[in-house]
């Protein structure tokens, strides 16, 4: 679906007439992301996330399609094969810090992303289904990233993928037989390297397939904006072709500055000195975490330190282990129900002033976590971690359903024109649907 | 097909109005059905550890060269063995605490072989997410009870191995062994 007013695709050269009338993938591209996308006039540098988001996944395909011709996945080399790739393939060093520091980058924009959505309710109806194939992505990333840093099979890989797979023999009963059937051994070895490279290989792609249905979603209600008021009519609204793919563009450039100044500057900034360590299964590194993007689940995980059991008694109703697992994995599901517990009809936080001040504690909570996950486990970082945890689940289950409730929003412009300009020139606005 | 088009073929039965058609159908959809599952049956097995994998050997350990208060790290299943020789005072301390106190009650008794209180054989995996404990080398931290320590979670083992403190939920697991002569062990 597009707006009635979406630039029609004509084709002029007769060799795409002739493909436009047998295969119309042009014309596809200029509906989705050409002149035949009409957009909200009013999209700030928020809205560049996506597109850098779909910039990083490509950028991560191509460099790891390429480290996958030099890299063998086999426990006896493959801690040798990275070092190979970094002294001996030519640019090597290069590809490969363009890949690690690639997630990183990937992971800044997609939380970035994340968090415009939490604050401007780009969640809300009827947005939900592209919300809820983001969250999809996300934890595809996530187990993407994971497997991936397995591969350089150097100390801090090992024990991620021990400490990482070692969270699914916490389901009760099936838990370690499960935990025996993921690695396909009883620590991670040769089998679990090598099924991890396979499907590291193949998970980018089923993101990429994930990434079309969340933009084919996107098209349909066509873009949110920063006033959550809905498109009412032209004026409202540019084509994607010039206007954004210039913006985007601009936000780019400037991604690729601060991305190649960390590639080139600071390659092992947000690494860990350990991983140029060889895995050894018989030692644990002092002071294992992983990496950053992870911290925050990761001190919600470690926030959980004793059983819940029946008061006064010894029975335990669920061991602590368990309990810290099912909170880590909660802390992402919950954003699946986010479009139901937040029940404002009003979209962007500019206009809910409640809603702005928990928006902001809600980012501090989940900083403070992070910065708790990547501490050791020891006090104050523990007690630290059990109140943002705490908060993190009350923000979500409370406090949001609560002020979406009692809040009085201030009032919302006419449209996004007026928005923009102070007042709505068209004198005979298009009824809105 | 209508159901005159059934009729005129002949294939119906018209009493329950099933055609032979609609078996056919049936059948041949619930066939596929379960070929699909049984294609499944592979396709999941293989995840599991392969034959060479659990041929691994069993691992006899000597432990005549470890001195009383002394532990080393031997090697079983490509993960590490904590063979512990525990002193008169911490077989004592391990012995005082009443087994209402734990989180997974055995006795030292129960973890150890008749007569051989003294060797504590654990496997050295720590039961909440598999990181190796500390406490086996000089000088590394033992934990709030003289046991072992985990760096990754914070779980806390006793001078028996029993988790004490922290989010692992069981004890330091003993693998099966036996003692093949008073100096060598035979693990798993």
């Amino acid at each position: 679906m597009s707006f009635p007013w979406a630039n029609e695709y004509k084709p002029s050269h007769p060799a795409m007439v002739w493909l436009d009338e047998k295969l119309p993938l042009p014309r596809f591209v200029f509906n989705a992301v050409g002149a035949g996308y009409p957009v909200p006039r009013n999209l700030n540098y928020m809205w560049n996330f996506g597109v850098l988001a779909g910039f990083c996944l490509m950028l991560q395909i191509v460099t790891g399609v390429i480290l996958a011709m030099h890299y063998a996945a086999d426990t006896s080399v493959a801690f040798n094969s990275t070092e190979h790739i970094m002294r001996d393939v030519n640019w090597g060093w290069m590809l490969r810090y363009a890949h690690a520091n690639g997630a990183s980058a990937f992971f800044v924009v997609v939380y970035a992303h994340i968090f415009r959505g939490f604050y401007f309710g780009s969640y809300k109806a009827p947005r939900e289904m592209i919300w809820l194939l983001g969250v999809v992505i996300f934890l595809l990333m996530m187990a993407t990233a994971f497997m991936g840093y397995v591969l350089p099979w150097g100390q801090m890989s090992f024990w991620g993928a021990q400490v990482i797979t070692g969270l699914f023999s916490a389901i009760p009963l099936v838990g370690d037989a499960l935990h025996t059937w993921l690695l396909g051994g009883f620590a991670p070895d040769q089998a679990a390297l090598n099924r991890f490279f396979s499907l590291h290989f193949l998970l980018p792609f089923v993101i990429l397939g994930v990434v079309i249905l969340h933009i084919w979603a996107l098209h349909i209600p066509g873009s949110s904006n920063p006033t959550g008021v809905e498109v009412k009519s032209e004026s409202d609204t540019v084509p994607f072709h010039p206007y954004y793919t210039a913006k985007d563009g601009f936000g780019l450039a400037v991604f690729l500055f601060l991305y190649c100044a960390m590639l080139f500057f600071f390659p092992n900034a947000l690494g860990h000195p350990d991983n140029y360590i060889p895995a050894n299964p018989m030692q644990t590194p002092a002071h294992i975490v992983p990496e950053w993007y992870f911290w925050p689940f990761y001190a919600i995980l470690r926030a959980f330190t004793a059983d819940l059991t029946i008061p006064f008694t010894h029975v335990v109703l669920v061991p602590a282990k368990l309990l810290g697992v099912l909170a880590m994995f909660s802390a992402i599901l919950v954003w699946f129900a986010l479009p139901w517990l937040d029940t404002s009809p009003v979209r962007s936080g500019h206009y809910r002033p409640t809603f702005r001040k928990i928006y902001w504690l809600l980012v501090i909570d989940v900083v403070i976590l992070g910065y708790c996950g990547g501490s050791p486990a020891e006090e104050p970082f523990v007690m630290i971690s059990q109140i943002a945890a705490a908060y993190y689940f009350l923000h979500f289950f409370i406090i949001l359903p609560l002020v979406s409730l009692i809040e009085t929003p201030q009032p919302l412009p006419f449209s996004i024109t007026e928005s923009v300009l102070g007042k709505d020139v068209e004198t005979t606005p298009a009824p809105a649907e | 097909m209508t159901q005159s088009e059934a009729a005129e073929t002949g294939l119906g039965s018209e009493a329950s109005g099933v055609r032979r058609r609609d078996f056919i159908e049936v059948a041949a959809v619930s066939a596929a059905g379960v070929g699909a599952l049984a294609a499944l049956v592979p396709l999941i097995s293989q995840m599991s550890p392969s034959a060479d994998v659990l041929a691994e050997a069993s691992t006899e350990v000597d432990i005549s060269a470890i001195a009383v208060g002394q532990a080393i790290k031997a090697v079983f299943r490509k993960q590490p063995v904590f063979v512990r020789h525990l002193t008169p005072e911490e077989i004592s301390k391990a012995d005082a605490v009443p087994l209402s106190e734990l989180r997974d009650p055995e006795t030292l008794e129960q973890r150890t072989k008749p007569g051989k209180t003294q060797w504590l054989i654990t496997m050295g995996v720590c039961t909440h997410l598999g990181c190796v404990p500390l406490g086996t080398a000089e000088g590394e931290p033992k934990g709030e009870f003289g046991g072992y320590f985990c760096p990754c979670h914070g779980s806390q083992y006793d001078t028996a191995a029993r988790i004490r403190k922290g989010p692992a939920p069981k004890n330091l697991v003993v693998p099966d062994y036996a003692f093949t002569s008073p100096t060598v062990v035979k693990i798993g």
